[in-house]
């Protein structure tokens, strides 16, 4: 079941939580919406859900939600066929474990619902399949987190959604137990190949789960394509910055010099840092501190010329050949950086895809530095 | 090992306590005084009233109930509790749902009305029924052509009498105890917020569902708490049933307004007889308030016994 929305707004009084959104998401695919809080992501998700509804304007097509290209923006939330995954599970605590996964079952009316049986049955397969087949008849609060998210997604599987929503899955989990449930929900979804949109603020969450990556800030998506993609590709200051650790650096001024950009980016594994003399061309900096653990050591240097401060992410065995102490001056060549025009973005170049396949030239900012190498 | 941890615990509890406590004679002035207060204004009170009741022994105490004015005043009070409590849970259960699981305007507005009649002294609740419902009053029923003369009419045409009459009682009584089902249940629904709703809503449960099978279980010992204090009120109100009322003997008196009426008589034994009776009613309100305390306390530290166990596996 893919999923589609157009033009969606929503404002809570002044907040403008969407500002035009259009996004679609391919069948059995699991996407995330990542953004920072307040961004809008849960409450496209909510949208989606049918729990939230959006602006309606003077514009028919606008604010329309499709499944499978059949619009469903106002068939009620219980009828869309989606299984939702509340942030704090939202599960009815006065009820058993098995209760609670049975309860969509039981409701449905008396001409649909299953027999007593066939709902035991089917609450005890996807007891197993959550791996808590001798829980079912505890109470939520006798549940540790991992299992109550599983009770929540079980509940939610239960009346065989096409389309699974969650709500910061993770977000109320310890970070051992978060990650083994990264895994686990990733595997699950091998196995049901259900359409699943899940959110969530941890970038490091998003690309390692999801087939793709959808970037939101500011009511409105940045970007949206594959993890690599969005990680390799940024087409805005936003999403690079969001995604992993990136250095920002001035370009207009000193040695670094680009007629187009006032910044210029560059993450701090793509950061080299040479010994030798002083050149014309070369980009000089001072060691702060070098730290140094597992494969990587990580180096903050000083611009020179500026005094900026950046990072540099050295492979061990060269960090040892390199032999840097507090204070030394290094050359520094980038391996790959990335420039953003001045001013404004406008939505356009952003939706035009324009940044994200041109970058625009400019003279090389450093030494030895380009776009690739 | 194990043994060897909980002696530590145990020495590093016994320490703390000290340490973090008052000087004894501090201890001992603060709850002497204490009980002294509670003893002087709550429990001679208390025993008063029975002492006095039982003063003639059993016969005449039990001669107080079989007074036909008494018995009387024993069914109204039912009634008008009988009428108010249900309505009363109705409304304060719609009421308490409007304002936890939605938003709209004039919503501060509505919970200040609710809690109107706590801030109106009762004798001003009663007073406005008869401003209301009196003879030179807006519905005028007896004049049938007054100011305001439809409603008058209307009620007048079909022989209803509302004040110094058994309508009137448990209007007023309606009145006054309003508040108290809605107020207990506001800030519980508000606490639980609205997402297990949700999720029933997601899963395909209609309205009456989700109430009946989520809301209600959630909510289920704040209802009965507020159930008990409503009912305890309707039955106890003097003020504002005393001026609608009339005081007509074997008509219009509640137990509150018998006991009044035998005290003025200098009836004393029979005053405090009858008095006993809502005095047992007090103390049926405080067990029961704490059996719903006590049980809502245990399913709390059973969960967390649960999650303690948890963590030691």
């Amino acid at each position: 079941m893919s999923i589609e929305v157009r033009n969606l707004s929503k404002h809570f009084g002044a907040f403008t939580a969407l500002a035009n959104v259009s996004l679609k998401v391919g069948t059995g695919r699991l996407t995330a919406l990542l953004g920072p809080s307040g961004s809008g992501k849960t409450t496209l998700l909510r949208i989606i859900a049918g729990l939230e509804f959006p602006d309606t304007g003077d514009d028919r097509e606008a604010g329309r939600v499709l499944f499978h290209g059949e619009d469903v923006s106002d068939v009620p939330a219980g009828q869309r066929g989606v299984g939702f995954v509340f942030q704090h599970y939202a599960l009815f605590k006065h009820m058993s474990v098995f209760d609670n996964i049975a309860f969509g079952l039981t409701v449905r009316p008396r001409k649909s619902r299953p027999s007593r049986a066939e709902i035991a049955e089917r609450v005890h397969e996807l007891l197993r399949l959550v791996q808590l087949e001798n829980l079912g008849q505890r109470l939520p609060d006798q549940l540790s987190g991992g299992q109550r998210q599983r009770v929540a997604l079980a509940r939610a599987l239960a009346m065989q959604p096409k389309v699974l929503l969650l709500d910061e899955p993770f977000g109320a989990l310890d970070a051992q137990v978060r990650k083994e449930m990264r895994s686990w929900l990733r595997s699950l979804h091998e196995k049901l190949h259900v359409t699943t949109v899940f959110v969530t603020h941890d970038q490091e969450e998003a690309l390692e789960l999801a087939d793709e990556v959808v970037v939101m800030n500011n009511a409105r998506i940045e970007q949206v394509g594959g993890p690599q993609e969005v990680y390799d590709r940024p087409v805005s200051p936003f999403v690079i910055e969001f995604l992993g650790n990136v250095n920002r650096l001035a370009a207009g001024s000193g040695k670094l010099h680009s007629p187009g950009s006032d910044v210029l980016y560059v993450r701090p594994h793509d950061v080299d840092i040479q010994r030798g003399a002083a050149g014309a061309h070369a980009l000089r900096a001072r060691v702060l501190h070098v730290f140094s653990a597992g494969s990587y050591g990580s180096v903050t240097l000083e611009r020179i010329d500026t005094g900026e401060h950046f990072e540099a992410e050295i492979a061990r065995d060269r960090l040892r050949d390199l032999d840097l102490k507090q204070g030394d001056d290094v050359n520094v060549v980038f391996r790959h950086v990335r420039l953003f025009p001045r001013g404004q973005f406008t939505e356009a170049d952003v939706r035009d895809g324009r940044l994200s396949e041109a970058p625009p030239p400019g003279t090389p900012p450093a030494h030895g530095a380009g776009e690739h190498i | 090992m194990a043994g060897t941890v909980s002696t530590l615990a145990h020495v590093a509890r016994h320490r703390q306590r000290r340490s973090l406590g008052d000087p004894r004679w501090v201890r001992v002035a603060l709850i002497g005084a204490a009980l002294l207060f509670v003893a002087l204004f709550l429990v001679v009170p208390l025993a008063a009233v029975f002492v006095e009741a039982l003063r003639k022994g059993l016969g005449p105490y039990f001669a107080a109930f079989a007074d036909k004015d008494a018995q009387a005043a024993i069914r109204l009070t039912f009634l008008a509790a009988g009428v108010a409590v249900p309505l009363n849970l109705v409304f304060g259960v719609a009421a308490a749902w409007a304002v936890a699981k939605f938003e709209f305007r004039g919503k501060a507005l509505l919970v200040s009305l609710i809690e109107l009649p706590f801030a109106v002294s009762p004798v001003i609740s009663g007073l406005v029924y008869v401003l209301l419902f009196g003879a030179q009053g807006w519905f005028g029923p007896y004049l049938g052509a007054g100011d305001h003369p439809w409603l008058g009419a209307w009620l007048n045409a079909r022989d209803i009498q509302i004040l110094f009459a058994v309508p009137g009682i448990v209007l007023a009584t309606v009145f006054v105890t309003f508040p108290f089902v809605a107020r207990e249940l506001i800030p519980l629904m508000q606490a639980q917020g609205k997402e297990e709703e949700l999720a029933a809503l997601t899963l395909g449960a209609s309205g009456w569902q989700t109430f009946w099978r989520v809301t209600v279980p959630n909510i289920k010992w704040g209802l009965f708490y507020g159930v008990v204090l409503c009912n305890a009120r309707a039955m106890g109100e003097f003020g504002a049933v005393s001026v609608v009322s009339g005081h007509i003997r074997g008509q219009t008196n509640t137990i509150p307004l018998h006991v009044e009426i035998l005290y003025n008589e200098y009836n004393i034994q029979a005053a405090f007889a009858v008095a006993s009776l809502l005095t047992l009613l007090a103390l049926v309100t405080l067990v029961l308030k704490n059996i719903v305390e006590w049980r809502h306390r245990r399913a709390i530290e059973a969960a967390a016994a649960a999650d303690l166990r948890q963590y030691a596996q």
